[in-house]
């Protein structure tokens, strides 16, 4: 009986400690959607990259109509306030999540590199259907400002 | 005598042969006669050395050599020193000879061991006409007087007489491609296994820091904590030779997504290459046994 009850608390015990070494890695409802939220949107960066970029690497023929499509798209998303994504303790590398802690360190540089983007996807819509050359010149500061951006703020993959 | 005395005198005198036998060896005083440095390829050779992505400093300008970058490990923290043409702090005082046993035997100027963060195990394998050209290049190069900062690293690593040791396990002149039966191959080889020294984040380290070759290009942890450098052996890598060299000229992957962390600065360098040189890596990569990854 004794051996029993020692038996039942120390599983139990062990249980509690377990899911509170597993809740510790992994995030409230509302962290979890403010990450979901924020893949997704860089997920709509690259559907709308795509046939621009094929565009200008002469992978498929250019086409101002979808070009244009997919800048003013571009445009869209960058201009759109992206405050409300980075909640506290949504950094480092676990739960696929690669955002890295700068972003919360560093958050005026982090916000530098969002206008950038925006001005360049601006710049960029402007000019997407007004032919190849004058696209591919106005997607040159687009793709510099995606790598100067993952370059400082987000991780490898884990 | 008693046995402890002579055990002493043995253990003396085998760390004095162990000491000798790896004591730092510079190039021969002749190892550079004939040979005169080729600027224009020296800045070639640069792009491809990646020297900029560890001795520029983060907010400095692109070509000033100025060191202080921080580079932490399980052993420490390593500082790079500042290898700009300044006679006093950088390198400008030192000889062709000097600079060229600091790159190719990882000996320093004062005939100490350099600590391996400095890749002199892939550069040792570089032909000795690119080194010249490579420091023929490093003297346009501004100043900066910047002075160095000493490494922080933890006791026993802090003590440069273990580096010989080290050195006598790990400095390997072996290529670990051996067969390489086009020239392209054994271009790309040069590329990733020297002058780029791929390997040195892309191979996970054993216990002493030695590159684990029978894992070549499997991926390892990343050295600044987070995430994972990946695997890019053919078995994870399914890109193809295009697509890898595209995404060594424009940082992009084939799905439009762009290279970040540390990568973005070695595209900055990959970029600066040419065509051919691009798709001899992506060749290179595509040869190498395909090693899966690690069950977590």
């Amino acid at each position: 009986m004794h051996f029993k009850t020692l038996t039942v608390v120390a599983t139990a015990g062990a249980f509690i400690v377990a899911s509170a070494a597993f809740a510790g890695g992994h995030l409230t409802e509302d962290q979890q959607r403010a990450v979901d939220a924020r893949q997704s949107h860089m997920g709509l960066y690259g559907f709308n990259l795509g046939p621009l970029g094929a565009m200008a690497q002469d992978k498929i023929p250019y086409d101002a109509e979808v070009a244009a499509a997919a800048a003013a798209n571009l445009a869209a998303l960058a201009n759109m306030s992206h405050d409300a994504y980075w909640v506290e303790g949504t950094d480092g590398s676990g739960d696929g999540i690669r955002a890295k802690t700068e972003i919360w360190t560093d958050m005026d540089g982090f916000k530098a590199e969002d206008m950038k983007l925006a001005a360049a996807t601006t710049a960029l819509a402007a000019v997407a259907g007004d032919g190849l050359d004058a696209m591919r010149a106005a997607f040159g500061p687009v793709w510099q400002s995606c790598g100067s951006c993952h370059e400082a703020y987000r991780a490898p993959r884990s | 005598m008693g046995a402890f005395r002579s055990f002493s005198l043995l253990a003396i005198a085998g760390l004095a042969v162990g000491w000798f036998a790896t004591r730092p060896q510079p190039l021969p005083d002749d190892a550079l006669i004939g040979l005169t440095g080729d600027p224009a390829n020296g800045a070639l050779v640069f792009a491809a050395a990646g020297c900029a992505s560890c001795h520029v400093a983060t907010d400095g300008p692109a070509n000033l050599l100025s060191g202080g970058k921080r580079f932490v490990s399980d052993f420490g923290s390593f500082i790079a020193p500042n290898i700009s043409s300044d006679a006093e702090h950088g390198i400008g005082s030192w000889t062709d000879l000097e600079l060229a046993s600091a790159i190719k035997a990882g000996v320093g100027r004062d005939g100490r061991h350099l600590y391996p963060a400095f890749p002199y195990t892939a550069y040792s394998k570089a032909s000795t006409q690119d080194i010249v050209d490579l420091i023929a290049y490093l003297r346009t190069l501004p100043a900066s007087d910047r002075p160095d900062v000493p490494h922080a690293l933890d006791f026993p690593f802090n003590q440069r007489i273990t580096l010989g040791p080290w050195k006598a396990l790990f400095l390997r002149s072996d290529w670990i491609l051996a067969d390489v039966p086009t020239p392209q191959l054994e271009r790309g080889r040069y590329l990733v296994e020297s002058l780029g020294h791929c390997t040195e984040c892309h191979t996970p380290r054993n216990a002493l820091g030695g590159l684990q070759t029978a894992r070549w290009m499997a991926g390892a942890p990343n050295p600044s904590g987070e995430g994972r450098i990946p695997n890019i052996t053919p078995a994870v890598l399914k890109w193809s030779e295009g697509e890898i060299a595209e995404y060594l000229k424009s940082g992009f992957t084939p799905d439009f997504d762009s290279a970040g962390g540390t990568m973005a600065a070695v595209v900055r360098n990959t970029a600066k290459l040419s065509d051919a040189d691009r798709a001899a890596i992506a060749a290179y990569l595509k040869a190498i046994p395909a090693v899966a990854n690690e069950e977590p």
